[in-house]
């Protein structure tokens, strides 16, 4: 699982020839572990409206150091696009080129962030180009950061300001290690819902939280992530896998339920047992997934409808359950993992990439249900990540796949969990029935 | 609810003098164990402590007891290397649970995991400890190899010697016979018989027929194949090794097929042998657990309570000359424990009886239901009675699961405290189990549980 050739590349006589012939140059991503500081230098927030001026305030009060105009050749740790008022396209260029001339300060493992308006609730066309307009200077740019550095948006909804708690929420996350492997992503915040955690280090404490799929791969580092933010954990795997989820579940003071999420009454079973051992659910995550890999011509029936039945029907049963539920009422979050293969498609995964869609499609339509409980309910889509199921995959292929987005190298299982992590967490409440892509800002799909 | 530290309670009424402290309950939790390898099977190159170990680690990770310092463990080996004097500390150790829970190793063969689950649920009883795990485990694969006795003579003798003349007289008494290692048997010692021999007596004596015995070995398979496919063993097991069922089950073995096997014990009895390897247990790897605890400790950490562990009774035969079977103990344990309590075999709902083969749990019942042996051995006015053959071994038994010696109560009792919960209240009162296991040197141990 290790990338061998980013490790080669990223330091010595390897790295000046790399540069010399035009190869890939990924390096090592800044990733969150606590304690860590939450950018690497100086945040520099563009912007002349008032939304900007109390932004800055409040990212001030956060202790970090923060600019209203870059100094000269200071080196930074952040670059914020405040573009709350944007009412012609012609207004863009003001701010923009400001952040232009910082750019080339930005450190290793910068940021840069917009804060703007969704198009679709524009006034006017002019407003509604220049909102639409942001979505594709973002993610040109993303693509021209380098060193790790990576660009996203927050999407406020009309009548927000960038100070609403999910906005903050939002742009800590990106600001952070946390969102490491996330890039030229746009977030919505719809709603006011949501509030900045007392402790950053701890922000699920006290949170019951079940994680299905977890004896292995990206859901045990699902658990992993959980447990450190502080939430006590129920991890659910088939019976078949007990024995690797017994030792996640004993490495993260969890208890294990051996249980097959496709059976019936499995929601029933998790909340019943979320309950009675923890006194309470508040967090769901539909991690478990199979792939049964085949072209359409040669898909059997097994192959289709297992892929199906657990990576979505499975889902809507539990979803139902919870919903129906007076133990799920409170501030309660869904978080499923879809698949950048339900975006793009995927060349023999018509069934994967079926199912994996079918999990965008229930969690824009989940999310009122959810919303009306004070809840939410939104998806992660990774890439390519560094798995045991990767792995498997021819090397060329492999090398290939890894290296076609703009970090330039595969994701981890933890890039994926820091984002289920954030959508789980009260910092998130004011986002809901979204999918966030954890790719790299893959060059399919896009 | 693990606190740093070893805290001992601050002085409370029972130091104003020595008391007797009442009793209170002692409740099943739940359980877990690893399926049962054939021996020489998945778990071949499995030791004893990597089998327990692995079963504790699935009964922390279902109940969330990672780093709980639990009041004591106990459990033990049929089969024991010498080296293995602390199993079940150094499997607690090796464990996710605190490295400061006391631990003891208990030998009683095949009552063994058993006989762990009746003493530390009176310690729960008395007020000793609110905690506690049992345990056993037995590896017919791991065995030890011994030397022999000659062997063993002169090397012990080489260590005492202190000049090299005196080495080499000791070493030129070494003969080539002394050389070939000793292999565990399952021998009596006293009688020379394996078990299965003596059972073949005991088949004889009370006259059990071959196709009786493969029909409770076909129940037997059936049974626990019912269970593997409806999830019962879901939260009772942990997979290991590759394996998520008992490797010996076979649900689809049929009547003929049973009847097709040839007789392997009582040979010598012609064509009235009736034991096959089929109505006989094979030798088993495997490991079980069972949680116990007093129900408030259950209650503060808001775990199940399945079932209580009412009360138990040892028994013992003479078996040496001649007067019982082998395995026949549990036929005077089960009355007398029965008699403390005012019960009857009516009164129980479900009966787990160790099917060590299938003709001692048939022997068993057949002299309870015996006029003579009720008044003469038992000394009851006739028979003791009969049993409803519906509620014996019905999510299965050692035929079918396999039997890892001291590995086979907790597997009984984690089974039997999940079956009564499920059953519950009936006719104003819990749903009652009766567990028996026999076990070598002609002992018996045997328990009554009752439905939280």
């Amino acid at each position: 699982m290790t990338d061998t050739y980013t490790q080669l590349v990223s330091s010595g006589p390897a790295r000046s020839l790399a540069k010399k012939l035009g190869l890939p140059q990924p390096v090592a991503l800044r990733r969150y572990e606590p304690g860590q500081p939450l950018v690497t230098g100086p945040v520099v927030v563009q912007g002349s409206t008032a939304g900007a001026d109390k932004l800055a305030a409040e990212l001030l009060s956060w202790n970090l150091d923060v600019r209203r105009h870059a100094v000269p050749a200071e080196k930074l740790g952040a670059i914020i696009l405040v573009l709350d008022e944007l009412e012609h396209p012609a207004d863009l260029e003001k701010p923009v080129l400001a952040a232009a001339a910082s750019l080339r300060d930005l450190r290793p493992g910068g940021r840069v962030i917009t804060v703007s308006h969704p198009a679709s609730e524009a006034s006017s066309p002019a407003s509604a180009a220049a909102r639409q307009g942001v979505d594709g200077f973002l993610r040109s740019l993303a693509k021209e950061l380098r060193a790790g550095a990576t660009g996203n948006g927050v999407l406020l909804a009309d009548g927000l300001p960038p100070t609403s708690p999910s906005s903050l929420g939002a742009i800590r996350f990106f600001l952070s290690g946390r969102s490491a492997f996330v890039d030229g992503q746009f977030l919505t915040v719809s709603s006011e819902h949501g509030e900045l955690p007392g402790d950053p280090e701890k922000p699920l404490a006290g949170k019951v939280a079940v994680v299905t799929g977890a004896a292995r791969g990206i859901g045990a580092q699902i658990a992993r992530t959980l447990h450190r933010d502080g939430a006590t954990l129920v991890l659910v795997d088939i019976p078949a896998a007990g024995d690797q989820l017994a030792a996640v579940a004993n490495g993260v003071r969890a208890t294990a339920l051996q249980l097959d999420i496709s059976a019936a009454d499995a929601g029933q079973r998790i909340l019943d047992h979320a309950v009675q051992r923890h006194g309470r659910l508040d967090i769901v995550v539909h991690n478990a997934g199979i792939t049964r890999d085949k072209l359409l011509a040669n898909m059997d029936q097994a192959r289709w409808s297992s892929v199906i039945n657990i990576n979505i029907a499975a889902q809507l049963r539990i979803n139902e359950a919870l919903l129906a539920s007076e133990h799920f009422r409170s501030s309660p979050r869904i978080v499923s993992v879809a698949s950048t293969s339900g975006i793009a498609g995927n060349r023999g995964q018509t069934n994967y990439a079926a199912s994996k869609a079918g999990v965008m499609g229930m969690v824009h339509a989940t999310a009122p249900l959810l919303a009306a409980r004070g809840g939410t309910i939104n998806a992660v889509a990774p890439g390519f990540i560094e798995t045991e199921m990767t792995a498997r995959i021819p090397f060329a292929v492999r090398e290939v796949a890894r290296r076609l987005n703009s970090l330039q190298q595969g994701g981890l299982p933890s890039d994926v969990a820091e984002t289920i992590a954030f959508l789980a967490s009260d910092a998130a409440g004011g986002i809901n029935g979204e999918v966030l892509r954890v790719c790299g800002q893959n060059l399919v799909g896009a | 609810m693990s606190i740093d530290g070893q805290s001992v309670p601050g002085p409370g009424a029972a130091a104003q003098g020595t008391t007797v402290p009442a009793t209170r309950r002692a409740v099943i939790v739940g359980g877990n164990r690893i399926p049962f390898a054939r021996a020489g099977g998945a778990y071949a190159k499995s030791s004893n402590q990597d089998m327990l170990t692995a079963a504790l680690d699935g009964l922390i990770a279902r109940f969330g007891l990672q780093d709980e310092r639990i009041g004591q463990v106990a459990a033990g080996a049929v089969l024991k290397h010498s080296r293995d004097f602390n199993l079940t500390r150094e499997a607690v150790l090796g464990s996710a649970l605190s490295a400061e829970t006391p631990v003891y190793d208990l030998q009683q063969a095949c009552a063994t995991g058993l006989e762990t689950v009746v003493g530390l649920a009176n310690k729960i009883k008395l007020g000793q400890i609110d905690s506690a795990i049992s345990g056993g485990v037995d590896s017919a694969s791991d065995a030890p190899v011994v030397v022999s006795e000659g062997l063993r003579e002169i090397i012990l003798d080489l260590n005492r010697a202190k000049t090299l003349p005196q080495r080499l007289q000791i070493l030129s008494r070494l003969r080539p016979k002394d050389l070939a290692p000793l292999a565990p048997g399952t021998s009596e010692p006293r009688t020379g018989l394996s078990m299965g021999e003596h059972q073949a007596l005991t088949t004889a004596q009370w006259k059990i027929t071959r196709e009786a015995q493969d029909e409770l070995a076909l129940n037997s398979h059936r049974n626990l194949g019912a269970a593997f496919d409806s999830g019962f063993f879901d939260d009772l097991m942990t997979p290991y090794r590759g394996l998520t069922r008992d490797a010996n089950l076979r649900a689809d073995t049929s009547m003929e097929k049973l009847a097709s096997l040839k007789p392997v014990f009582g040979r010598n009895l012609g064509a009235d042998a009736t034991m096959t390897a089929g109505n006989s247990t094979p030798l088993t790897d495997g490991a079980s657990t069972v949680l116990l605890a007093s129900e408030e400790w259950a209650d503060a950490r808001d775990l199940p309570k399945l079932a209580a562990v009412v009360d138990a009774e040892a028994a013992a035969v003479d078996f040496v000359h001649g007067k019982d079977g082998l395995l026949m103990a549990p036929v005077f344990a089960v009355p007398r424990l029965l008699a403390r309590h005012n019960l009857t075999l009516a009164d129980i709902d479900y009966f787990e009886i160790h099917e060590a083969f299938a003709a001692t749990v048939l022997s068993t019942l057949a002299a309870w239901e015996d006029d003579e042996f009720g008044r003469t051995r038992l000394g009851l006015d006739g028979a003791f009675g009969s049993i409803d053959r519906s509620r014996l071994n019905v999510n299965g038994s050692s035929l079918a699961a396999g039997h890892p010696f001291a590995a086979t109560g907790g597997r009984i009792v984690a089974t039997l405290a999940k079956m009564l919960h499920a059953k519950g209240n009936s006719n104003g009162r819990p749903a009652r189990g009766l567990v028996s296991v026999c076990a070598a040197g002609g002992q018996g141990v045997v328990a009554i549980l009752e439905s939280l």
